[in-house]
């Protein structure tokens, strides 16, 4: 009973946070409020369901509890200061929201947590929260950051959309690409936080952080509307994260270090995942004729992580298409980075002398990335220049956050051989 | 209604042609700025509409101790500073970032937004 009770919780949390706190968020048109009497409705529900048995519609049951929260609240505060009286008769005048317009909360909710006028960080912790409905001791641990700064962090940034007046609405149709765009590039760091977690400290992995991220992009793409370009943006990054996050089990070995894609045991890779990534990177990129709009960077993306998962064994892999998708990649995305990658998989499909040369034009711009050097020292290392190689993987590991990588950066650099020592330099001709 | 202050930011000194390379550029600049401000009072959102001086025409007086301190200014020397604003009443940040977006690119400068607070 009490674990059924427990479990229903979890799963009403999971399932109905977003829609109640949105929910509440219009109705009393401050966050603050949603959030904590949400928080409360939930909080109760833990102490209720045990022993009053879980309610048959849950949802409805969180959402009037924290209705019921929030107007005690203000009542409470109603009666400290007369002004507020008046502003909480208009409140109870309102009329009940329109049964249609609940879908468009949650999207409300969430372009209000990823205003550009918010700092970045801010955007994370805020989706995270207000969105996600991760505690801010979940968030503070996923970013090593301490409760306190985070719950800081979180306070200052609903206290900014009071005082700038961020409004609560979908933005208007010639901002919205560029506000869609901000959402997902919120949750694509979210992911890439969970998939490769910066710090000594914290699991190479953060499954919990890839699975909000995706969750969260489930449901901003649910949000938006069918056929629109930035509905298909949104299913290019979910088709993206859906494909990336198959391959997490055989992303670390036992020992933790980090599997490259080549070594990985593909029998470990999660088929359920890379079905459905890969039959959304079909509807983006397949349909023939299609008029409106080349495909995305996280279609791109999502493309060639479909022909990397396509290919049984790494030497099966189509080099040729992946060289091609990162050419159109780098019309739509011209970055460094992006170059980098190509140069990777010309180095497969080409050579990599030719590989290296791309490479070593993108140094002034990318010397302070890991990526970097350990792409220029997996190169010069098929090329036999040893020598090279170690000092580009020595750099690699001093820039490289990552704790799996770091061990892996070591144990390739320990596969070199070993350095010839410069005999006649030696001041008493010791060799060791 | 909120109301937002729009700081214009720019080289805090006044330099010749208001700091827009030519006299035909700065022209140019003024009308398209004047046929905005025109815009904005008559959909009734302007509240204020100044160019500052430059710093160099600047004077700080502080009155907090016993005795009345006058100096020249700016009160912080810096390369950039504040040198014109506008006050409107809008419905959110996002009508005065839609606007703030517009004049930016009509007085090429950067801009800043603040709520004018609730003292």
């Amino acid at each position: 009973m009490t674990v059924d009770a427990d479990a229903a919780v979890t799963r009403t949390h999971r399932e109905e946070w977003a829609r109640v706190v949105a929910g509440l968020a219009r109705r009393y048109g401050d966050l603050d409020l949603a959030e904590e009497t949400a928080a409360e409705a939930f909080a109760t529900a833990v102490e209720r369901w045990p022993v009053d048995g879980v309610p048959p519609n849950s949802g409805a049951w969180i959402t009037t509890t924290a209705h019921r929260k929030a107007i005690d609240r203000l009542r409470r505060e109603a009666r400290r200061d007369e002004k507020q009286q008046e502003a909480l008769m208009l409140h109870d005048d309102s009329p009940p929201d329109p049964p249609g317009a609940v879908e468009d909360d949650r999207l409300r909710l969430v372009f209000t947590c990823c205003h550009p006028a918010l700092s970045m960080e801010a955007r994370v912790a805020l989706t995270l929260r207000i969105v996600g409905g991760l505690t801010v001791r979940e968030i503070a641990h996923a970013f090593l950051v301490q409760e306190t700064t985070m719950g800081q962090r979180i306070s200052r940034a609903k206290a900014k959309i009071k005082t700038a007046g961020i409004p609560y609405r979908v933005p208007r149709a010639e901002d919205l690409p560029a506000r869609v765009a901000g959402v997902l590039a919120v949750l694509y760091l979210i992911f890439n936080e969970g998939y490769l977690a910066s710090g000594a400290e914290t699991d190479p992995i953060r499954r919990d952080l890839t699975g909000e991220a995706i969750r969260l992009t489930r449901l901003v793409r649910e949000l938006l509307p069918e056929g629109s370009g930035e509905r298909r943006e949104a299913t290019g990054l979910l088709a993206l994260m859906l494909l990336t996050e198959s391959r997490a089990a055989a992303r670390v070995s036992s020992d933790g270090e980090l599997v490259r894609l080549d070594e990985q045991d593909r029998g470990a890779w999660d088929r359920a995942l890379i079905d459905e990534g890969t039959a959304l990177v079909r509807e983006l990129l397949g349909t023939p004729g299609r008029e409106e709009g080349s495909p995305g960077r996280y279609a791109l993306l999502a493309a060639i992580n479909a022909v990397h998962v396509s290919a049984p064994h790494a030497r099966d892999t189509e080099w040729e298409q992946i060289v091609a998708l990162y050419a159109q990649l780098e019309r739509v995305d011209p970055n460094p980075i992006v170059t980098l990658n190509k140069a990777i998989a010309v180095s497969e499909f080409d050579s990599p002398d030719v590989a290296l040369a791309m490479v070593e034009r993108l140094g002034d711009r990318l010397a302070g990335y890991h990526a970097f050097h350990a792409t220029r020292a997996e190169l010069l290392r098929r090329l036999g220049r040893s020598a090279d190689a170690r000092a580009a993987y020595d750099r690699a590991i001093e820039l490289a956050g990552n704790t799996a990588e770091v061990a892996h950066l070591i144990r390739r650099r320990g596969q070199l051989a070993a350095p010839v020592p410069n005999l006649p330099n030696l001041p008493n001709g010791e060799t060791s | 209604m909120p109301r937002y202050a729009i700081l214009v930011w720019g080289p805090s000194e006044s330099r010749p042609h208001g700091g827009y390379g030519d006299e035909q550029t700065m022209r140019d600049t003024l009308a398209a700025i004047g046929a905005f401000n025109e815009r904005l009072r008559e959909a009734g959102s302007l509240v204020l509409v100044e160019g500052l001086a430059g710093a160099e025409a600047s004077t700080v007086v502080d009155a907090r101790g016993p005795d009345v301190l006058i100096s020249d200014g700016p009160y912080v020397e810096s390369k950039e500073g504040v040198n014109g604003l506008w006050v409107v009443d809008l419905a959110d940040l996002d009508e005065a970032l839609a606007l703030a977006t517009e004049a930016s690119r009509l007085c090429d400068r950067p801009l800043e937004i603040r709520p004018v607070g609730r003292l």
